[in-house]
């Protein structure tokens, strides 16, 4: 299936839930309502024509000082999806709004998505609810903020911590 | 993997048959059963490569559950790749695996290409296709070493160690530098290959071919070896594809996935080259998997260099004499620049391919992304302003705003790039899809339920790359 079709696909079924799609560069994109985030995944793995059954790729995007998005969704979850049997690719986004940070877990769909989830939750302070050990992946525990984000200053230095005994 | 009852609690044994534990532990209080014990590998040991924490609790020599932590190795080179222009992440991507830069450049490089809709040319596609199977090869050669000497086959570890010097010769020859090579270039590379690039390709292809044969006669139906690989650390299929792992370890599970062949990109399309297969997805099949691609790859880099397009290159045709790098500068500086564009000269190693013949074969003609050859920055105004509109703050590299995903097959899976752009010369995000974190976050499948002597192979063919990892 090639990536108009799996666009035209998933806009048939979920309608309005879809807010844009693009192709940018041959990338199939579908921007979708983070509501409908949990369907559309699920829509993905299971439907016979698409059989997206690997998450290649999980991850977010600040929004913040990006020119022109002022009136957009601070961040978007950005899930790169690659079918085995079918070889084909789909990017789906969803915009998160600063005063709810909260996305729906996919850990349910795919186990790796633990891991991804942990890493975006430690990079970018977004939750996922129904992740059962949202720690963090990367830095530890003791780490103020969360360093992906726009606002947080590059130069930025972190309490030291000593060893635990 | 249910806990065997203590043998000692349930029936107090005599005094003569007691075992070593209990001399030394007494035999603890009676009808009390036994106790998990959590016992923590790493961070900081030299079974666990790079620097990694896997707190297992074991039952006995069982392990019973894992909890794999990383992190340690962080470096934040999402964040530091936001701060700097598109070329200044290269050196950053060198880090991302240090046994196969090559292939991370290259990946960088074709990510921000493909954002800039640029096509590079076809000579430097040849290169890219060549440097990155050696790449490969020697990122394998390190796995399977290790691994072997791991279960006690130090000399197989020498053996492919040596294999993989005479690899890294050839890196050096091209790019100047074993590790931290930096060579790739949005919309080319740093410099064209050496004169006696091909010959030494073959030598070291040849000295590979031996260390393999040798490897294999040590190693494949070695009794210790397969007795300690075969039916070791499982990774079923379901799982591999369910954890998103790829590359060998995917392979080895029965999944014939590889980028090279799933969204070819460069010239893969037009070498042939097999994908090795495994079965049962054990750590025999992964370094099965690792051997054969390794033959595959030294496949792949002898048709791209018999097909590589644009002849010899560095040769003196005309002998002509040329001015030293420095001289020619300094005259360009000086605005001495009367006859230097026709003065064919050979710049200083680190520079090389710099030159103009070079620079057309294997940099894309895109004044918006490739530097001028340095005749051209010291010989013209065009060429100095060109120099300049790239290297100022605030130019250079402006790829439209839009967002791409491009992935190489990495030496452990799929490497990929996923770049937002804003339009100024500075990425607005950057995205590692590091090949390395699926199986880590998968490890736990392959080590629970197995023995504690079999977390060192199982982790040693997983090949975890500290630098990809925790980016």
């Amino acid at each position: 299936m090639n990536g108009i079709d799996i666009l035209a696909r998933l806009t048939e079924r979920f309608g309005t839930a879809m807010l844009a799609s693009h192709a940018e560069q041959g990338d199939h994109t579908a921007l979708v309502e983070r509501a409908a985030l949990p369907e559309v995944l699920r829509f993905c793995r299971d439907d016979a024509a698409l059989g997206f059954d690997m998450l290649m790729d999980l991850t977010a995007v600040d929004y913040l000082t990006y020119p022109g998005r002022e009136d957009a969704p601070r961040f978007e979850i950005v899930y790169h999806l690659y079918s085995v049997p079918h070889n084909h690719r789909v990017r789906i986004k969803a915009g998160v709004e600063e005063d709810d940070l909260v996305v729906p877990t996919a850990v349910p769909l795919w186990p790796i998505a633990d891991w991804f989830e942990r890493e975006v939750w430690d990079m970018f302070g977004l939750r996922f609810a129904g992740h059962r050990d949202l720690r963090r992946l990367l830095l530890y525990e003791q780490f103020e903020g969360h360093p992906l984000r726009k606002d947080y200053p590059v130069s930025k230095r972190q309490p030291l911590i000593g060893p635990r005994n | 993997m249910t806990p065997t009852p203590d043998t000692a609690s349930a029936t107090p044994p005599a005094a003569a048959s007691r075992r070593t534990q209990e001399f030394f532990l007494g035999e603890g209080v009676p009808e009390s059963g036994t106790e998990n014990l959590v016992v923590n590998l790493g961070p900081s040991h030299p079974a666990m490569h790079g620097i990694v924490r896997i707190v297992t609790e074991l039952d006995g020599e069982q392990v019973v559950k894992t909890d794999v932590e990383i992190g340690y190795l962080h470096r934040a080179f999402e964040k530091e790749c936001e701060v700097g222009p598109y070329n200044a992440a290269m050196p950053y991507t060198d880090r991302l695996n240090y046994v196969s830069p090559l292939i991370n450049n290259f990946g960088f490089c074709s990510a921000v290409e493909k954002l800039l809709g640029i096509q590079v040319t076809e000579r430097c596609d040849y290169i890219r296709v060549i440097l990155s199977e050696i790449s490969r090869i020697s990122d394998h050669l390190t796995c399977v070493g290790a691994s072997a000497m791991e279960l006690g086959a130090f000399t197989v570890f020498l053996y492919m160690i040596k294999a993989r010097e005479y690899l890294w010769e050839v890196i050096e020859a091209v790019t100047g530098a074993r590790l931290t090579i930096s060579h790739g270039r949005v919309g080319g590379l740093k410099a064209d290959l050496p004169p006696d690039f091909e010959a030494g390709v073959r030598r070291a292809f040849a000295e590979t071919r031996t260390v393999l044969a040798e490897s294999h006669k040590l190693l494949t139906t070695n009794r210790i070896f397969v007795d300690r690989m075969q039916g070791v650390g499982i990774l079923s299929r379901e799982d591999a594809i369910a954890y998103a792992v790829t590359g060998p370890l995917l392979r080895a599970s029965g999944v014939p996935f590889d980028v090279r062949r799933a969204t070819p990109y460069w010239v893969y399309d037009r070498l042939d080259f097999e994908i090795p297969v495994g079965e049962s997805g054990d750590n025999y099949d992964r370094y099965l998997v690792r051997m054969a691609e390794m033959e595959q790859s030294m496949r792949i880099a002898e048709q791209a260099l018999a097909r590589l397009p644009g002849g010899p290159v560095n040769v003196d045709h005309e002998g002509r004499p040329f001015a030293l790098p420095a001289e020619y500068v300094d005259r360009g500086k000086l605005g001495k620049t009367e006859g230097l564009l026709i003065t064919d000269i050979r710049l200083s190693p680190n520079l090389a391919g710099q030159e103009r013949r070079h620079h057309v074969k294997v940099n894309a003609p895109d004044k918006r992304t490739v530097l001028p050859p340095k005749e051209t920055t010291y010989g013209s105004i065009e060429g100095l302003m060109n120099h300049f509109m790239l290297i100022m703050d605030g130019y250079g590299i402006r790829p439209p705003r839009g967002e791409v995903y491009f992935a190489v097959e990495g030496a452990n899976g799929e490497l990929g790039f996923y770049i937002v752009s804003d339009g100024t010369d500075r990425p607005y995000r950057v995205r590692c899809r590091p090949p390395c974190l699926p199986p880590m976050a998968a490890l736990h499948r392959m080590l629970e339920g197995g023995m504690v002597a079999d977390i060192v192979p199982t982790f040693g063919s997983v090949n975890m790359i500290g630098g990809e990892l925790d980016r």
